[in-house]
């Protein structure tokens, strides 16, 4: 067992527990940025001038009339940045756009000594636009070549050989559907500056690091004169990473010319209408399978819509391509990405950030191409898993790990969720309900965990002892719903040996850990774990010492356990508070520093290979649906999931974790209906979906009725903080079972052995023209399905125009 | 100015100066209560409930839970409120404070991840914590929907979560007890609800008015045609806050008396239109299996504590969901105006999109269901969501089959004109011949060809025509699979 993965006696990591700030929650106590307006004097509110036009120049833009409404202070354009006009990492993200890059860019803010006094400025503000053709839809960007950023093309083996060899050759299309994030906290800052003209901002940011970076540049400071602190956030995934920069400028900008602290926080409308969210895709794509079904190649070519700017379309491009495998061995591959240049608002990152739309194609491949093969469509799948012992590797070249734990997390849902007999009542209740279908489906995810740039797999923390025996600390990481504050309060007392009353934890703040990496890619407990218990280690070090000269005793001898420490072969204790005092006494520092650094990484982007990731996390679920033939409505009735996370941090977190991704995830292919418009109108490029009432997110209603989740036991990760895996992002992909299962039922009202195809997301209206659809099909071997094309699934033509295709 | 007051969590305040479109969230917030959250600023989400002391359906006075985003604290005039920071009982000075049952059950369980929706889960599951009533219906099994401890999962239809996917938040539901004996908002049912205040709050030459009677109240009306008459404000709080529309003069109607009787009279049930929709499903208890249907699937439980037919008419919106059932009730309208009182029947009253008959002047009284009701009965609306959603498509049926021949039927649609409509070739089709499979073929095609169906972000045009048809052929599967098993 490694030094890292390795438990002490006793550890509070693995305990089962609530969220640290539980009690906060559920009083209403607990605070976010924007409730910090209510304690703060003097705020100014920005209100943003937004223009409704999805493309053009601004030729002039005249804000006299904003500044004659009563109340309004000020307002906010280019000309007053005194450092770089840039809210991205790119530059190619103009705080302060001299073009509208999508409908609803905003190109000024108004400050008010109210929010009414800043919206009605704001509708003052008189813009005007030489407009310009725009591009919406993922097809108008393909068509025009308009694309920006990278071209990746990841290949592996020889693909023509893979199809010269295959017995069955498939080919078809797929486009889904992007995703907002729809944290229930919007984005929110709130700037002060202080005495020295510094900048302090409180903003809702999974990457601290970075909104101090950008502000710094927008302002032009150097780093050390701005501090960025969030306290918490109310729901981030990815949505936070990078849009929060710009508004934290905002803030920021309005502070430094008008010394009072300003207030950014956007209503659901804007928010919606000016955050990038998850990528869609468009995939086309050719498959070869041998006589028995195993994958021989794939040939395919993903576009994601990046929309107006690159943000982080390139690396989110980059971890589908990672992700196209899954869990299935391709030897041959050729598999080209490329990022489509679209007039709508920057897509950035989303839990999974690329993986579940690069996992999304395989899956669905294999879901149309099992009926073709006249294999079960599980069978399909396990008989394509990597195997143990075989030394495969990915089509970017890294070897895959604990292989076994696909099967293994597979046979357990399998015997958990007893499939087999289930199977068999689902054959009998829809051989007896011409009218209702029931369909079981079971899939598996891998998820490759590291940033794909090996730079960011680094973290730091800082722990303080004081003389009374408390400790607090302070690491890189955010806290935004995912329990990292819980796990890290729990690997501290376990490093330390002490009780997890003794320990508090700090707000995120710049000025107690610099060059943080973004609170991302699943592994904010893995990096910011690792440099809290480096932390904790030097400290304990320092502290046996001097236990083991109180305890008479050598430091190699003494253990601290629950608050004690004791020294092997003596009943004499120490209890924790007189060793702090006694050190302090003796002069022997109190705080650490933490570093950690993923060991081992390397990858190299132009050739799309190497090993980027530390470790695969692996799991399975099985989904029972019920779909209504009249309406295409269905429930899910049941699902069973065994997740692997390692040895659980915090068991309780952890389910927390796995339930609300899958729940997510399962809004993502089956609810959540992103729609632009994309006609001629004058309202081309708007979002047609810009609020609670039309963009509908999973309720009471979705979640599974029966929801067994189990992580895998026994599940040592040599390679991570006590034996621990990530969790954040990976759950997220269990819910495709729920996408094949409305498949699969869509297709029982047809003749079997149809391949049936099913838009995504798969809402009522999809399903019903899915089942339609299988109705109306001919049973294989009568039409020209078989070794066939499978054509895209889409709904027919009159949605045709609002579903973007 | 006549000031304006407010209890919150037991403490007495005055609402000035706020502006009269001030809604209870932001009041709240900006007395530091800021526990209540604005997720969405149009009653979806939830975030921002909060709990009112209201008319009781079965004790004086009950807990109900409401958006704060769409009330207007004026309308709260002398009302009483608490929020999640009131639930919890305050500790001696340095220790903490003693959780609610429902915070203890949310916060050992796992239910609260990032938090923010927290706070508005704790109000909406307190509110049926304290429901009458509620562990009488308990059964140890529970269902789909109702936990062992009589919970309906109902009530939290209108709070949305990101972060937990539900499962431990039902469980804390499901695991909340009775209230205690000394539970002073348990013991606060006991006692009258607060009652009514009339109001005229003003500031900055925009009025929010409550009268104190009907007569007075119309006679408002007929001074200030310009009035926006609000009974829960779930329709005009989202035109506040997502269309920024203001009004110089907004009147209430929610608390009027006269409008907030309900009768079973011999020929017809009168329902009025300042009833919410929870309280009528309480009362009624059934009675209207068509309403009983309607309701769980009309919106959430929070919209319901507030929202009302009166105002679910009066907005005229096609896809409302209470006019097809109404329509195929055959209901009425009755219709008040300071010179006296008129009924129109609900085919008759709406005339164009957000258009009607009412005039200027004229207010929704109530509701008239004429007696006997139809025997078949059904409500199909079709969302994309089951709980708590907006209607692609809304189909109403009710019918008289008598020795399997269909001797009346009334279909009324939503959502598929600029209006909500009666299926009149439909019902034309059915009327007389025998409930079969043929006859129901032969309207489903009519059915189907209703109306003027958009395609839009909620449905295409042909989902939206073809469900027309399928609700019919759905129904005739129901009602002869229930004959056969």
């Amino acid at each position: 067992m490694s030094h890292l993965s390795e438990r002490p006696e006793k550890p509070v990591v693995g305990v089962a527990m609530p969220h640290e700030s539980a009690f906060l929650h559920v009083t209403g106590t607990a605070l976010y940025t924007d409730d910090l307006v209510y304690r703060t004097r003097d705020v100014l509110h920005a209100y943003p001038v937004q223009v409704m036009k999805p493309r053009g120049r601004i030729t002039a833009l005249r804000t006299e009339p904003a500044l004659a409404v009563p109340g309004v202070v000020r307002v906010l354009t280019g000309a007053d940045v005194p450092g770089v006009n840039d809210a991205g990492m790119k530059h190619d993200e103009p705080l302060f756009p001299d073009e509208v890059m999508f409908y609803g860019h905003a190109v000024a803010w108004v400050l008010g000594e109210t929010l009414e006094a800043a919206r009605l400025g704001a509708e003052a503000v008189e813009v005007e636009l030489d407009e310009q053709p725009a591009v919406i839809t993922l097809r108008e960007a393909i068509e025009a070549e308009s694309f920006h950023g990278a071209r990746p093309v990841m290949t592996t083996g020889d693909v023509d050989a893979g199809f010269a060899d295959s017995a069955h050759v498939f080919s078809g299309e797929f486009q889904f559907s992007d995703q907002e994030h729809f944290y229930l906290e919007t984005h929110a800052a709130l700037a002060y500056i202080d005495e020295a003209e510094q900048v302090f901002i409180q903003s809702s940011t999974q990457h601290p690091s970075e909104t101090q970076e950008i502000v710094a540049h927008v302002l032009g400071l150097h780093s050390h004169e701005v501090t960025v602190q969030c306290l918490r956030m109310g729901g981030g995934f990815g949505g936070k990473e990078m849009q929060p920069h710009g508004f934290a400028a905002v803030a920021a900008l309005g502070a430094k010319l008008t010394g009072r602290p300003v207030r950014v926080r956007l209503n659901r409308t804007q928010d919606l209408t000016m955050s990038g969210k998850r990528h869609g895709f468009h995939a086309e794509w050719r498959i070869g399978f041998d006589a028995d079904g195993r994958i021989q190649a794939l040939d395919a070519t993903l576009t994601a819509d990046g929309g107006w700017s690159l943000d982080l379309s390139e690396p989110v491009t980059a971890r589908a391509l990672c992700h196209i495998d899954n869990t299935y061995w391709i030897p041959n591959a050729r598999v080209a990405g490329r990022i489509a240049k679209t007039n709508k608002v920057s897509n950035t990152a989303f839990r999974g950030f690329g993986g579940p739309q690069g996992m999304l194609v395989i899956e669905d491949i294999l879901g149309r191409c099992a009926p073709l093969l006249g294999l079960d469509p599980a069978e399909l799948r396990e008989r394509n898993f990597y195997r143990p012992g075989r030394g495969q590797t990915t089509p970017y070249g890294q070897l895959v790990s604990q292989p076994e734990r696909i099967s293994a997390v597979w046979r357990q849902v399998e015997d958990n969720g007893g499939l087999a007999e289930r199977r068999r009542e689902i054959a009998a209740f829809n051989a007896a309900h011409p009218n209702t279908k029931r369909a079981l489906a079971i899939t598996g995810i891998k998820f490759g965990i590291s940033f794909n740039l090996t730079a960011f797999n680094q973290a730091g923390a800082l722990v303080l002892i004081y003389k009374d025996g408390s400790v607090l600390i302070n690491h890189g990481g955010t806290e935004m719903g995912q329990g990292l504050h819980t796990k890290m309060l729990q690997v501290a007392a376990t490093t330390l040996g002490i009780p997890l009353h003794k320990v508090r934890l700090a707000p995120t703040r710049t000025d107690k850990v610099p060059n943080t990496s973004a609170t991302a890619a699943s592994s904010g407990a893995d990096l910011n774990g690792g440099a809290v218990k480096n932390a904790c280690e030097q400290l304990r070090a320092r502290l046996v010492q001097v236990a083991a000269s109180q305890l008479g005793s050598n430091a190699s001898d003494v253990r601290i356990v629950e608050g004690v420490a004791r020294t092997l072969g003596s009943d004499q204790e120490l209890a924790w508070d007189d060793l702090v005092r006694t050190a302090y006494f003796q002069r022997v520092q109190l705080s650490a520093s933490g570093y950690y650094r993923t060991e081992g990484l390397h990858w190299d982007a132009k050739t799309f290979r190497g090993s980027p990731f530390k470790y695969f996390s692996y799991g399975a679920a099985a989904a029972e649906v019920e779909v209504d033939g009249f309406t295409g409505a269905y429930r899910i009735r049941r699902v069973d999931i065994v997740h692997d996370v390692g040895d659980s941090l915090s068991p309780m977190i952890d389910i927390g974790q796995v339930e609300g991704g899958f729940v997510q995830g399962a809004g993502w292919l089956t609810l959540e209906d992103m729609r632009w418009d994309v006609s001629d109108g004058p309202n081309r490029g708007r979002l047609l979906t810009q609020a609670a009432s039309t963009y509908k997110l999973p309720s009471f209603s979705e979640m599974p009725e029966e929801f067994n989740v189990t992580l895998m036991e026994n599940a040592t990760e040599e390679g991570a903080v006590y034996g621990s895996k990530a969790v954040g992002e990976p759950p997220l992909m269990l819910a495709f079972c729920v996408r094949e299962a409305l498949r699969q039922a869509a297709a029982a009202f047809g003749p079997s052995g149809i391949s049936v195809d099913l838009a995504a997301p798969a809402t009522p209206e999809a399903v019903y023209w899915a089942i339609q659809a299988a109705r109306q099909a001919e049973a294989p071997g009568t039409g020209a399905a078989v070794n066939g094309h499978a054509a895209n699934g889409r709904i027919p033509i009159d949605t045709r125009a609002l579903s973007g295709v | 100015m006549v000031t304006a007051r407010i209890t919150v969590n037991g403490k007495e305040a005055s609402i000035s100066p706020v502006a009269p479109h001030t809604t209870a969230l932001d009041f709240l917030r900006e007395r530091g209560l800021t526990g209540t959250k604005e997720g969405c600023a149009e009653g979806e989400c939830g975030a921002c409930s909060v709990l009112v002391a209201r008319p009781g359906v079965n004790k004086p006075t009950d807990w109900v839970a409401v958006n704060a985003c769409l009330v207007p604290v004026a309308a709260l005039d002398g009302q009483e409120v608490v929020t999640s920071e009131g639930l919890a009982t305050p500790g001696e000075p340095g220790t903490a404070s003693t959780l609610h049952p429902v915070q203890e059950e949310m916060a050992v369980r796992g239910g609260s991840q990032c938090g923010y929706c927290t706070p508005g889960f704790i109000c909406s599951m307190a509110a049926e914590y304290y429901r009458p009533g509620r562990c009488a219906h308990a059964d140890s099994e529970g269902d789909a929907e109702h936990g062992p401890n009589g919970f309906d999962l109902h009530a939290l239809s209108g709070n949305l979560c990101r972060c937990t996917g539900y499962r431990p938040i039902r469980d804390a539901a499901y695991a909340v007890g009775d209230p205690a004996e000394d539970d002073p908002l348990a013991r606060r049912r006991e006692q009258a609800p607060p009652a009514p205040v009339a109001t005229e709050y003003t500031q900055d030459g925009r009025t929010f008015l409550r009268k104190d009677t009907l007569a007075e109240t119309l006679r408002v009306l007929s001074e200030r045609p310009d009035a926006v008459l609000v009974a829960g404000s779930t329709d005009w709080g989202v035109e506040v806050n997502i269309r920024s529309r203001r009004a110089d003069c907004v009147v209430a109607l929610d608390r009027l008396s006269e409008l907030r009787e309900l009768s079973v009279e011999s020929d017809h049930i009168e329902i009025g239109a300042a009833l919410t929709l929870t309280e009528i499903e309480r009362r009624l208890d059934g009675e209207v299996p068509l309403l009983a249907e309607l309701f769980p699937q009309f919106a959430s439980r929070l919209i319901r504590n507030s929202a009302t037919l009166g105002g679910n008419l009066g907005t005229g919106s096609p896809i409302g969901d209470s006019p097809p059932v109404l329509l195929a009730l055959e209901a009425s309208v009755v219709l008040a105006h300071a010179d006296g009182e008129r009924e129109v029947p609900l085919a008759d009253y709406f005339t164009g999109y957000r258009q009607s008959v009412r005039r200027p002047g004229e207010l929704i009284r109530a509701v008239r269901v004429p007696l006997p009701l139809s025997r078949v009965t059904a409500f199909h609306k079709i969302a994309k969501r089951r709980f708590d959603d907006i209607s692609s498509v809304a189909v109403a049926f009710a019918l008289d089959i008598e020795d399997g021949i269909v001797r009346k039927a009334r279909i009324g649609l939503g959502g598929v004109a600029a209006t909500p409509i009666r299926a009149r070739a439909a019902e034309e089709a059915l009327e007389g011949r025998p409930w079969s499979a043929e006859t129901t073929e032969a309207a489903a095609a009519l059915l189907q060809a209703e109306g003027t169906p958009m395609s839009d972000h909620r449905a295409s045009a042909g989902y939206r025509s073809a469900m027309l048809g399928q609700s019919l052929l759905k129904l005739y599967a129901q009602t002869t699979e229930a004959v056969s098993s």
